[in-house]
């Protein structure tokens, strides 16, 4: 198949800069169909301000990126629906386009909510929560897929139910999902591509091939690496605590 | 009792501010912007004393006001380092004081001041209804052609611009339509309670409704009856329309919250 049809989204040395400060800064991937590209790094590394520039809600101060997908899903990290907003689960899958029951209730079944469908939103659980952003994301049959932190406030089988899900939805509509995780298990299993940010792009690549990487390990930890592979270190750069990098 | 021609006129002009105002009183409920509606309403007074001065149509003079005063706010807003709601306050009181210094100014013109700030049915002209109900039709035609997008901004801005339903556009033109209802609703209610005339149908709605069209209907059903009620005591009682309507909403809003209280304990 030709890569150039099957590419989504491009992002080149992309950089956002704000309150004399770079958020990012070099930030380069592409993600294509049927692809999973996963970004780890700690809190504040930039994780969602990148996947911010890829949904087009924040414009980069530099760089180039280039949209190829037609439709984008987005599951954001939080959403919080005020009292004064009565909104059921089923008003909610039709947020953003009118998407026809049968689809809603397939999507809602797929991960594991159907019963919700009338529910009250502000009365579901965080794991409920979290299905039902999932199942309203994937009735909109995207071929782009952004995933902030789909697991948060899940417990830990919810949490592997979860990432089966992901990896089934991928394989399903053949979309590219670009995934925010802390989740180093996973990455490892599913991911095709890992990118492990801190501000800049520490490393990347196969999953691993980043587990082996000597700025993934400082990042987090042997335990996370050694499930891959046993590690010498070579440090080639430290981080201040706010990310930036220290020779 | 005896409709007499004004209060017909009275009648029809509230039912159509009430129908215009139940739907974007919920979104200003839901989107938190009651300070932003009495700003945008206090200005208003500024804008009737410009139409007599220049002789122009008191609605569109209104909502040209409110909507650069609306735009100067949206702009303010990103500018100074000042809390949304002393900035709100700060235009609020200032264009309402810019308002009554300048009316002073025009003694000339004889001006019914307590009619302009609370209301008045016997001022509802024919052009007036006019006003109302081609204005009122033109407002809900674009908030109905905008509302996914508002909507799906008010529960999320994120998600709404990340899946492509231009959130900032969608903002813009309804705090134009809320300059269009101001100026529709400002002889019947009057400049200081016309966001009382969108907020207590949509508060009384929101303690009845489980999904959001629900609320819109409510809303626009309480609205819609609290006119009625209030014109016909605003006649009764020989009390200023604005008020009387706003009280009728009130005590419609203390009754869904007695229906709510019966409903949660069954």
């Amino acid at each position: 198949m030709n890569q150039k049809e099957n590419l989504l989204i491009k992002l080149d040395n992309i950089g956002i800069f704000k309150s004399d400060k770079w958020l990012v800064r070099g930030v380069s991937f592409e993600i294509s169909k049927g692809e999973i590209v996963t970004l780890i790094g700690p809190n504040g590394s930039g994780k969602t301000t990148t996947a911010k520039i890829a949904l087009n809600i924040l414009q980069s101060n530099e760089g180039k990126i280039a949209f190829y997908a037609k439709k984008i899903a987005y599951v954001p990290q939080k959403i919080n629906i005020d009292w004064t907003l009565p909104i059921r689960v089923i008003d909610f899958m039709n947020l953003t386009n009118k998407i026809n029951e049968g689809q809603i209730l397939k999507a809602l079944e797929l991960t594991g909510v159907q019963d919700l469908f009338r529910a009250d939103m502000k009365n579901l659980s965080g794991g409920e929560l979290q299905r039902v952003l999932l199942a309203r994301a994937i009735a909109r049959n995207p071929d782009l897929l952004i995933l902030d932190e789909p697991a948060q406030g899940v417990d830990f089988n919810g949490e592997i139910a979860l990432y089966n899900i992901i990896k089934k939805i991928s394989d399903d509509l053949n979309c590219g999902i670009l995934l925010i995780s802390h989740d180093i298990h996973f990455v490892m299993s599913a991911t095709d591509h890992v990118i492990c940010l801190n501000g800049h792009v520490c490393c990347s690549g196969s999953p691993s091939a980043v587990a082996q990487n000597p700025a993934f390990i400082e990042l987090f930890g042997e335990r996370a690496s050694s499930t891959l592979s046993v590690y010498e270190h070579h440090h080639d750069h430290t981080h201040n605590h706010d990310g930036s990098v220290v020779k | 009792m005896i409709l007499d021609d004004f209060f017909t006129r009275a009648l029809i002009a509230g039912i159509g501010v009430a129908i215009v105002a139940g739907p974007l009183g919920c979104l200003v409920i839901w989107r938190r912007l009651a300070y932003f509606g009495d700003t945008l309403s206090h200005s208003a007074l500024l804008g009737v004393a410009i139409a007599y001065v220049f002789d122009l149509n008191i609605s569109i003079a209104v909502f040209l006001l409110s909507g650069i005063v609306a735009l100067i706010l949206l702009d303010l807003q990103k500018r100074t380092r000042l809390p949304g709601d002393a900035l709100l306050g700060l235009l609020s009181h200032a264009s309402l004081a810019i308002g009554l210094v300048f009316i002073s100014f025009l003694s000339f013109i004889r001006f019914d001041l307590m009619g302009l700030l609370f209301g008045d049915i016997l001022s509802v002209s024919r052009t007036d209804i006019y006003a109302i109900w081609v204005g009122g039709f033109v407002i809900l035609g674009i908030l109905y052609f905008i509302w996914q997008s508002i909507f799906a901004a008010t529960v999320n801005h994120d998600l709404a611009s990340a899946e492509g339903l231009k959130p900032h556009i969608a903002n813009l033109i309804f705090t134009l339509l809320l300059a269009g209802v101001i100026a529709i609703s400002i002889k019947m209610i009057g400049v200081l309670l016309i966001t009382g005339l969108l907020l207590i149908p949509a508060a009384m709605a929101r303690n009845l409704s489980n999904n959001p069209k629900q609320m819109v209907l409510f809303s626009i059903l309480g609205g819609v009856l609290s006119v009625i009620v209030g014109l016909f005591a605003s006649l009764e009682l020989n009390s200023p329309s604005g008020p009387s309507i706003l009280v009728a909403a009130f005590v419609l809003f203390i009754i869904s919250l007695l229906i709510m209280k019966v409903r949660n304990i069954s």
